[in-house]
């Protein structure tokens, strides 16, 4: 089954990247968590600092989770993935110069903190 | 005095045959441009008087019929006014069912009207053309009456007064509005298996079931009524799009494999559309007859196995992956959709609320095996937040699907990781798309040139169409009014307004 159609079918990207003036979207998920009712979705600029995902979206995303105290980058495991592969990001280089780009989606697994529920 | 005799009656037969005599053999035009829909999808009709329109000897009844059921549902519906009968419903967070059912579903009855009177204009035979006609104007009356039956409350209730633009517009009616759209721009045969036989004959009851019977344990006889009103409709409904898949099955065995593609297809469109009601059931009702899981037991374990097996003969298979995911998932659904829209309410035209210890008791009995396991937890931390005055709301946009256009907020169930987050991911002209599920990638792989064009509100939210970046901006545009239309139902104005009512 593809398309059928009685004339030309166009084909409309209405998300490609050129869409969203000057950002890019890029989804991120805490694995295993899930308060927050699903992975979260953001319009980044390219050059953002991988540090800011860090500093800035973790922060007012997940602060509702019960493991958000405990969630310390400094002294925890965490593992990051971009589009399923497990990457070591360099936090002061760019979004795209790890490895992100449109619509791409960041993952970071805790091994220790799995998602507690409940207070 | 006349001195021509009067003739004689026509007969059933032949008055059906008179009123319904539309069709005829194009002369001066050819019948490939005046029918241009009839061979774009690859179904065969070798003989269109086969398919001869179920209802046709009831024909010269069903007006009067129709006009007294109005007559009758109006009359109700007035004395409901007269009697100020909005305080005898069971309490004011029932309201909010009947938001979500004008909003959500309300609007899709119109668009299926206008996806009938396509089909009826697309289609060769004059029995299928007529039957979908009539069908069309059902689902105009089922239209009107349920805006009208539900106005009543916008006098006392916030959230029901722009539900036209609220549909075009507000996050998570795009999920039936894609639905509809999806629907009635597929071809006339695909919308037929879509709306006759996936949506009105294997999960109607889905729909119309509990939202009826709820309406009836919470004291809103408008609602019962005008479901009882509709009811007689549906029924014929159901009769037309089993008759009508037969008929196209019949016709060519080649047209077996596209309509179990369709119908594979919108069965699983259709149930991840009936996650409203899921939690609608358990959450919304104050008083809840049947929770989500005894219905999917009731209406999918039982009756939609039934109804396929009644097409075995044809060739159709039953879409086993799509029903094993529906009894998997059938202890999680509706939890899981109450959380998306607790997070998120602060962006909705209805409130929402936690449940309270006895909800919670009634969830866990109904829920043995994952309410107290998954969700009680969860749930008694925003009520821990709630007391300390820090109700949460999410303060970011979800990532949502490009297919049904709900959050990724479903848990991969049958992989063994109810706590992990489904996610399936799919490429197509050099980008990424995202899923909520196996059954939406799908979907998509089939027809990606088709939900690529998909209007994904968080990402037109991000392009900035839809008034602005901010939520306030947002909700401007969406006609919400802040503190009114959207939050908690603890503190709304309709809560005032209940106590008030309740009071006086």
């Amino acid at each position: 089954m593809s398309i059928k159609s009685i004339g030309e079918y166009p084909i409309i990207m209405k998300d490609s990247v050129e869409n969203f003036n000057g950002n890019q979207v890029v989804y991120l998920y805490w694995y295993g968590h899930r308060v927050v009712s699903s992975p979260r979705a953001f319009p980044l600029p390219p050059e953002m600092p991988f540090g800011a995902i860090i500093s800035d979206l973790i922060p007012i995303t997940y602060k509702v989770e019960p493991d958000y105290e405990d969630l310390d980058f400094e002294n925890l495991e965490v593992i990051w993935e971009v589009d399923g592969k497990v990457i070591e990001p360099d936090f002061s280089k760019s979004l795209k110069e790890n490895g992100v780009g449109h619509k791409s989606f960041i993952q970071f697994t805790t091994p220790t903190l799995t998602g507690k529920v409940g207070a | 005095m006349s001195i021509n005799q009067r003739k004689k009656r026509l007969n059933k037969k032949e008055q059906y045959k008179y009123m319904t005599r539309l069709g005829w053999d194009p002369t001066y035009q050819k019948s490939e441009d005046v029918y241009p829909y009839l061979k774009m999808e690859g179904i065969k009709i070798h003989d269109w008087e086969a398919w001869e329109d179920p209802f046709r000897m009831t024909m010269d009844s069903y007006w009067k019929l129709q006009a007294e059921k109005d007559k009758k549902l109006y009359s109700i519906i007035d004395a409901f006014a007269q009697n100020n009968a909005q305080k005898n419903i069971s309490d004011a967070r029932y309201v909010n069912a009947l938001k979500l059912f004008l909003t959500g579903v309300t609007p899709l009855e119109y668009k299926v009207v206008q996806g009938f009177s396509h089909v009826a204009r697309a289609f060769r035979g004059e029995g299928a053309s007529i039957a979908c006609q009539m069908q069309a104007i059902d689902e105009l009356r089922h239209f009107q009456t349920q805006v009208h039956t539900m106005s009543h409350y916008n006098k006392y209730f916030d959230g029901f007064h722009d539900y036209a633009k609220a549909h075009d517009r507000v996050w998570y009616l795009s999920v039936p509005k894609s639905f509809g759209d999806d629907a009635s721009t597929a071809g006339p045969f695909e919308f037929l298996t879509a709306i006759s036989f996936s949506f009105e004959f294997v999960l109607t009851s889905l729909l119309f079931v509990p939202f009826m019977s709820g309406a009836a344990y919470n004291g809103d006889m408008a609602t019962v009524t005008f479901g009882f009103s509709a009811q007689s409709d549906e029924s014929r409904h159901m009769t037309l799009g089993l008759s009508a898949i037969k008929f196209i099955l019949e016709q060519d065995p080649d047209n077996v494999p596209i309509v179990q593609e369709w119908m594979d297809k919108w069965l699983w469109r259709g149930y991840r559309l009936l996650g409203l009601v899921a939690m609608m059931m358990d959450y919304m009702l104050p008083n809840s007859p049947t929770s989500w899981a005894e219905s999917v037991e009731l209406y999918i374990e039982q009756n939609c196995i039934a109804l396929y097996k009644d097409l075995e003969r044809y060739g159709i298979e039953l879409p086993t992956d799509t029903i094993n995911t529906i009894i998997a998932e059938k202890g999680h659904l509706s939890h899981q959709v109450w959380n998306i829209f607790y997070n998120h309410t602060n962006a909705a035209a209805f409130h929402t609320w936690m449940p309270d210890e006895e909800k919670m008791n009634w969830l866990s009995e109904k829920y043995p095996d994952t309410f107290d396991k998954y969700y009680r937890p969860m749930f008694e931390r925003y009520i821990e937040l709630e007391k300390k005055g820090e109700r949460f709301y999410s303060e970011t946009l979800p990532i949502i699907c490009q297919t049904c256009q709900i959050p990724l907020g479903f848990t991969d169930i049958e992989g063994g990781n109810p706590h992990v987050y489904t996610h399936e991911t799919s490429e197509f002209n050099g980008e990424k798309f995202h899923f909520c599920s196996k059954g939406c990638k799908h979907v998509f792989e089939k027809q990606p040139e088709k939900y690529t064009q998909a209007w994904l509100p968080p990402h037109q939210i991000f392009q900035g169409n839809c008034g602005g970046a901010t939520i306030p901006e947002v909700l401007k545009w969406y006609k919400i009014e802040n503190g009114v239309d959207n939050l908690d139902y603890v503190g709304s104005p309709d809560e005032a307004m209940w106590n008030k009512l309740k009071n006086n």
